[in-house]
């Protein structure tokens, strides 16, 4: 599988097969392709070449969570409607949103400790408890197959105990959760399965083994080469 | 009692260009007012401004291919209207382009085109009448030409709402759900075209944007669930077409800027009293800061 972002390819021959259920942090350095690779499963870039099986399940079964939501946080939404949007698989563009979704939704909200904001607007929240309503959604969409990209960017450490422990009931119910992150440690603490991406895959396996000091070694010297290339490449272009 | 019959309800009772008029103002107004509240959302206010300098071309060509038809200006104006829309929308997809900076790109050579059209076949009187309008001289066709429009809009964003909501608030998450991308905002952009040239003739292209996008950035100002701003939005829009109206017929004023001076006049009021943003409700809740009871003791 290829992938390519602006005429370079951002990720490359990546075969290999997330198991249903298994809990995979996605690790790499900057630019390694981690967030395009995501994207990919889901769909949302085309690929130049190679497949995605999802054996058989459809996106819309899949929930993903991006790095930076191009949300404008003043949009005149609460926390209830924005949640409840995650019944979205159930309803579709135009079928009404049944009380037991609105029950499931307050009981979300609930779960993610938002007791008091249900009807707050979105623009009230700081950033913790945006996070916190966007994974009250993403549990309404009940999906097999859960995407996040580094959820827990920018967040206190009570936060991501706390939304970690929502990923772990996630792994629990079988679903399939691939995260990316950058924290090794936090990887090594909470995640069985680890993929060291590199715009290749560096390591792929079980977490002591993908994330041993030779392979994380091997995908900064991919990293430091490539940002020699595309610089010879530039100064080529320019002469 | 009778002086105020006179000021408020006479003028329609006793003259049908009146009543006409309200009734294509009422139209315009519940047909604009949400697309305007969604313009406003999508950071694109200025773009009804835009697509309207846009339509006059295709209005010119309608009006040289059979004269002051109404049905042929109109579906003109549409063409062209929605040519500038998506070609800006394909050019920004395709090159990376800003899609402000490549609707400016068309919509500037659109509206040269369309001036071109006019003085070179019409009077300057023609490109008055369309760039300025009359509400007071709306026909038939026109008056039915906006309110099919009106109607129109309604439903689509009665069946739509979410969807529209969803492709605006985060389009990442529509098109995960596989409810975003292209389809949701071709049909908007048809809107946004439709209610601005289902305007034109009666208030006039530069003006019609008025009565679509005032109510809606006064809106905002009152409230911060999107349906209530739409409602609010619309009912500011079907206030100062009534209060505006009255004006002009009263001090005899031109109709369409004053319908739209009171848009403004409801705009400006919201800035300063709005309940949840205006100046005053945020100098009402400055925050106070108290020293805690221990630290004075």
């Amino acid at each position: 599988m290829i992938v390519t972002y602006r005429r370079v390819p951002a990720v490359h021959h990546v075969s290999g097969v997330f198991e249903a259920g298994s809990l995979t942090a996605l690790a790499g350095p900057n630019g390694a392709g981690k967030s395009t690779l995501l994207k990919a499963i889901m769909g949302l870039i085309p690929l130049s070449d190679g497949r995605i099986d999802r054996n058989g399940a459809s996106t819309r079964q899949m929930a993903y969570l991006p790095q930076v939501p191009e949300i404008d946080r003043s949009f005149p939404i609460s926390v209830t409607q924005t949640v409840s949007l995650g019944s979205w698989p159930r309803t579709g563009a135009f079928g009404a949103i049944r009380p037991s979704e609105h029950a499931r939704a307050h009981d979300c909200i609930d779960k993610v400790g938002l007791c008091g904001y249900a009807d707050a607007p979105i623009a009230a929240l700081s950033v913790g408890q945006w996070q916190r309503a966007l994974f009250a959604r993403l549990m309404m969409q009940d999906a097999a197959v859960i995407l996040l990209d580094e959820p827990f960017a920018a967040l206190d450490e009570r936060t991501t105990d706390e939304l970690m422990q929502h990923v772990r009931a996630w792994h629990d119910e079988g679903r399939t959760v691939i995260a990316v992150l950058h924290d090794m440690a936090f990887i090594r603490r909470h995640f069985p399965q680890t993929l060291l991406l590199a715009r290749e895959v560096v390591a792929w396996g079980a977490t002591q083994d993908a994330l041993s000091d030779e392979n994380i070694a091997r995908a900064r010297a991919m990293t430091d080469r490539w940002a020699r290339d595309e610089h010879t490449h530039a100064e080529h272009a320019t002469a | 009692m009778h002086d105020l019959y006179q000021l408020t309800i006479g003028p329609f009772v006793d003259f049908a260009f009146m009543r006409r008029a309200l009734v294509a103002c009422l139209a315009l107004a519940v047909g604009a007012g949400p697309v305007g509240v969604f313009l406003v959302l999508r950071r694109m206010s200025l773009m009804g401004d835009a697509i309207s300098h846009a339509v006059l071309p295709g209005v010119a060509v309608g009006y040289m291919i059979s004269g002051l038809s109404l049905w042929a200006m109109s579906a003109g104006g549409v063409a062209a209207g929605l040519a500038v829309a998506l070609l800006s929308g394909m050019t920004s997809r395709a090159t990376g382009l800003k899609e402000d900076a490549s609707l400016a790109g068309f919509y500037l050579t659109s509206l040269a085109l369309g001036v071109l059209l006019v003085s070179a076949r019409g009077s300057p009187v023609d490109l008055l009448h369309i760039l300025f309008g009359s509400i007071l001289g709306v026909d038939d066709n026109g008056l039915l030409f906006v309110v099919g429009v009106a109607t129109l809009s309604t439903l689509v964003f009665a069946v739509m709402f979410r969807p529209l909501v969803v492709e605006c608030f985060d389009p990442i998450f529509a098109r995960s759900v596989g409810a975003g991308g292209g389809r949701v905002h071709a049909i908007f952009l048809g809107l946004v075209v439709l209610n601005l040239v289902a305007a034109y003739q009666a208030l006039g292209t530069l003006m019609a944007v008025g009565l679509m996008m005032l109510p809606a950035l006064a809106a905002r100002f009152w409230s911060e669930d999107i349906t209530n701003i739409v409602v609010v939005a619309t009912g500011i829009a079907v206030a100062s077409s009534i209060v505006g109206l009255l004006i002009s017929f009263h001090v005899e004023l031109a109709s369409g800027p004053t319908i739209v001076l009171t848009a403004a006049a409801f705009y400006m009021a919201s800035i300063v009293a709005g309940a949840r943003s205006g100046l005053l409700a945020r100098w009402l809740r400055r925050p106070h800061y108290h020293e805690p009871e221990e630290v004075k003791r």
